[in-house]
């Protein structure tokens, strides 16, 4: 009888490990799940990483932030405003049609149109076709970020998206509040099939049999996302066996992870700094420089970065992070309290001064414990902070009303470039332009916005850099907002999962490429 | 009778307005759920447009009159994130939320009526003390840390079960409503954690109930005289004063199930469960203005209704007990 049981024991444990040795599957546990299968339909990170799977931009950022070929194979400028691209050959939709230069001018128009990505694509003019698989794409003027934005072309199958659906709508509607066929449908390039899309619940994808990057060394044939909110919960799965892959990690659950012996920790330097601006049109005293300065000299942002962040973000001292055109690399953080003293004292503001302080308390990392530890600092050099914290959903009304002096805003770069950072953070607030759409500290210095405009044609890197370098000093001596840090991305996965090559900076891990060894 | 039902049809209707009046009262409250259908570099204007094209910039009085009109052809309006009919988005949450708070019921009631029965008969047994002393901590231990403390032990440490969702789910009907977990072995290995973590809350309380109601029987004058006639000790335990221990049991359990449904919300958090509790979270949090609404609606008249069936059927079990209303 012993035996029989060993025996049966034994041909189960076989049968389970051939079974998972000839399938692929990657199980996924992220914060939130993508929104929609139509990638044009919302600017955002979740949807990003989905285009990385299902779609395939022309050109995409490698680890090293460096922009590496996809779809287009090669590409070069033609004059000054125009790039030629030429795309890889004999790359099949998901529907089967061949990807030729006609989808990729058909996306662009789209994107054109779509709310959320009209403003990305403002600076150009046109795309031009000049054969199946040559195009040209053409800027009003000079655009020195033209190939940063291609990453966010990926070509859609223009004819798989042409026609009426069953209720008669039209099949390339890019609508957000509505079911549109573009919704639910897709046809990509991309590494990976959606079988079955449950927003919320579950995404199921599978590796598409024809997919073009034959020399890819990926070979998960299998993706299942399921969203877990639950920063203990993601935790617990991926510690139990039940997900293969989370993100992101808890800055408290960092040791527990690392100390587990089953599975890795990879992080990343992420670009999304962490500030307060200070609201020179509602408090007096934040139109002296001294008091913003003192402001700066009293909050000790690395402090913050090991006591509450656990070392999971990098200190900051300015906008643009490490690799950027802008980062000046002289910028310091600069804590020291008899100096912040002395400033307020220089200033008139002895006596300190009364303000008060707001900040979301779950749309960035560790928001709130931020903004209280910031008040308890300041509150050192005499300014007494009446902190509100609240949800995101109520937070962006008030943020939109500059409903307090000191407001918390947090900013990526959606064209991985120094500029995008001061056209909506620091420059002067322009509702026409749409310039300083997010500068609740109503810092306006024209010089800034002279050198961020200038800077926006200027095509000769070296003149370029020098620039928005400026820009970063200038903020600083002037002390026009209150910086912390840029925030890390985490991953964690099991030991066989190699996610280091696959995640990268910008947070869209291309699943494509993963080995499941 | 008629009257009766009438006149509770009626109450219905007014719980709905007054429910549905709340919901709009407090909406702008929630936040803008524009913010969270578009990017962040999307201008003021073009999302002033979407509100418009939404129907938020309406006057208040506007809006709640569309709503009402809309709602008598049954239509609670579109979920902004599932971009789905609101009440087809609940429908389609309700089974998972069903299935917990039953499995959490089984439990109670398979593990409070012998815990309870046995510590009210030995009350000075030392197993008594411990379950009375269990139940204490019980109820003091908040379901959150229950449900974490579980996961860690029995997925985490053990690897027992798993840590979270539903698993492997089976489509009753066929129409994409009723995705049962009941039906698989891995669908009811996902339900065991949870659903001891929703028992967690109520289970001591029954301990308690059961074991206060049985003692207070068993000092009555016919258990005495049971006794005194000679009748087998297992005989009047769970004959005579059992059955009438389970009276105000069996009414208070009525009760609480409802209050269990909202105790969800926490568990199915922990759990990414996907049920009501879980998507009404979400609502909140996305500002799905319809969808919360829409919630409360059919939530209430829900209640109503259900309250409205026992009422009835109290009637006829229990001929006492007399329905306002009847002459």
């Amino acid at each position: 009888m012993k035996k029989l049981i060993l025996l049966g024991l034994s041909l189960f444990m076989v049968l389970s490990f051939t079974c998972s040795a000839g399938a692929k599957t990657l199980k996924v546990g992220l914060d939130a799940d993508p929104v929609s299968l139509d990638p044009q339909v919302q600017l955002s990170g979740g949807m990003l990483q989905l285009s990385h799977w299902v779609f395939d931009p022309l050109v995409r950022w490698n680890k090293d932030h460096q922009i590496v070929p996809r779809l287009a194979e090669k590409w070069e400028r033609l004059d000054e405003l125009t790039m030629r691209f030429y795309l890889h050959k004999g790359v099949k939709f998901h529907s089967g049609n061949t990807l030729t230069t006609k989808d990729v001018k058909w996306s662009f128009e789209r994107l054109q149109k779509s709310i959320d990505f009209k403003g990305l694509f403002e600076p150009f003019e046109s795309v031009t076709i000049v054969d199946d698989y040559t195009v040209d794409i053409k800027t009003k003027k000079a655009y020195p970020l033209l190939l940063n934005m291609a990453t966010y072309i990926f070509p859609m199958d223009s004819e798989f998206y042409t026609g009426t659906d069953a209720t008669g709508q039209p099949k390339d509607a890019c609508v957000k509040f509505t079911h549109t066929f573009a919704n639910g449908n897709e046809s990509g390039t991309g590494p990976f099939v959606v079988k079955k899309f449950e927003q919320g619940i579950v995404l199921e994808m599978t590796r598409f049999k024809d997919y073009w990057d034959t020399k890819s060394p990926g070979n998960v044939s299998k993706v299942i996302l399921t969203p877990i909110k639950e920063n203990a919960t993601r935790v617990a799965a991926l510690l139990s066996g039940d997900v293969d892959f989370i993100s992101p990690v808890p800055p408290t659950d960092f040791k527990r992870i690392r100390s587990d012996s089953k599975v890795d920790l990879v992080t990343l330097n992420g670009g999304r700094i962490i500030t307060f601006q200070m609201n020179q049109d509602r408090v007096e005293a934040f139109k002296n420089v001294k008091v913003r300065q003192a402001i700066c000299y009293a909050v000790n942002n690395a402090g913050i970065v090991e006591k509450i962040m656990k070392g999971t973000a990098s200190v900051a001292a300015q906008q643009s992070p490490v690799g950027y055109q802008g980062h000046k690399t002289g910028l310091k953080p600069r804590f020291d309290l008899d100096k912040a003293k002395a400033l307020m004292k220089e200033a008139g503001y002895a006596k300190g001064l009364e303000i008060t302080m707001m900040a979301p308390n779950d749309r960035y990392v560790n928001d709130a414990k931020i903004a209280e530890a910031t008040a308890q600092m300041l509150g050192k050099i005499g300014i007494k902070v009446n902190l509100k914290t609240m949800p995101k959903a109520q937070y962006w009304d008030e943020y939109d009303k500059r409903a307090a002096d000191m407001m918390m805003i947090g900013w990526h770069s959606d064209t991985e470039d120094s500029g995008n950072f001061s056209e909506f953070l620091t420059m002067c607030t322009n509702a026409d332009t749409g310039y300083g759409q997010y500068n609740s500290g109503a810092y306006c210095n024209k010089k800034i916005d002279e050198l961020v405009i200038g800077a926006q044609s200027e095509t000769d890197v070296a003149k370029r850099t020098e620039m928005l370098q400026k820009v970063e000093q200038i903020l600083h001596d002037e002390a026009a907002f209150l910086p912390f840090h840029w925030q890390n991305h985490s991953y964690a996965a099991k030991k066989n999962f190699k996610i280091e090559p696959i995640v990268n900076a910008l947070n869209f891990p291309y699943f494509g490429d993963l080995v499941i060894e | 009778m008629f009257a009766f039902i009438i006149r509770r049809a009626l109450q219905t209707i007014m719980v709905m307005l007054v429910i549905s009046l709340i919901g709009f009262s407090i909406k702008s409250n929630i936040g803008d759920p524009v913010r969270d259908l578009v990017g962040e570099r999307v201008t003021p204007a073009e999302r002033a447009e979407i509100a418009d094209k939404l129907g938020l910039n309406d006057p208040f009085f506007a809006q709640y009159t569309r709503f009402v009109k809309n709602v008598l052809y049954g239509d609670f309006g579109t979920s902004l994130i599932y971009r789905k009919p609101c009440l087809e988005v609940i429908l389609k949450h309700a089974p998972a939320t069903i299935e917990l708070v039953l499995g959490a019921a089984l439990i109670i009631i398979l593990i409070s009526l012998p815990l309870g029965v046995f510590s009210a008969l030995k009350p000075k047994h030392l197993f008594s003390r411990f379950i009375m002393g269990f139940s204490t901590l019980g109820v003091s231990i908040p379901v959150f840390l229950t449900a974490i403390m579980l996961i860690y032990l029995f997925s985490v440490t053990l690897g027992w079960l798993p840590s979270y969702g539903r698993g492997e789910t089976v489509d009753i009907f066929n129409n994409g409503y009723w995705n049962s977990g009941l039906l698989t072995i891995d669908g009811l290995q996902h339900l065991v954690l949870p659903c001891i973590s929703l028992a967690s809350i109520m289970l001591p309380l029954y301990i308690r109930l059961i074991r206060s109601e049985m003692m207070e029987v068993l000092e009555t004058e016919y258990i005495k005289y049971a006794w005194a006639k000679g009748l087998a000790p297992t005989r009047i335990w769970l004959v005579h004063a059992f059955k009438n221990t389970l009276l105000p049991v069996v009414t208070v359990f009525g009760l609480q199930i409802g209050i269990m449904f909202a105790f969800t919300i926490l568990t199915e958090t922990v759990f990414q469960w996907q049920g009501m509790g879980f998507m009404f979270l979400e609502a909140i949090q996305r500002a799905d203005i319809s969808l919360l609404i829409a919630y409360l609606v059919i939530v209430a008249s829900v209640f109503v209704l259900v309250n409205t069936v026992v009422d009835i059927f109290y009637g006829f079990i229990n001929p006492t007990v007399r329905i306002s209303g009847t002459k």
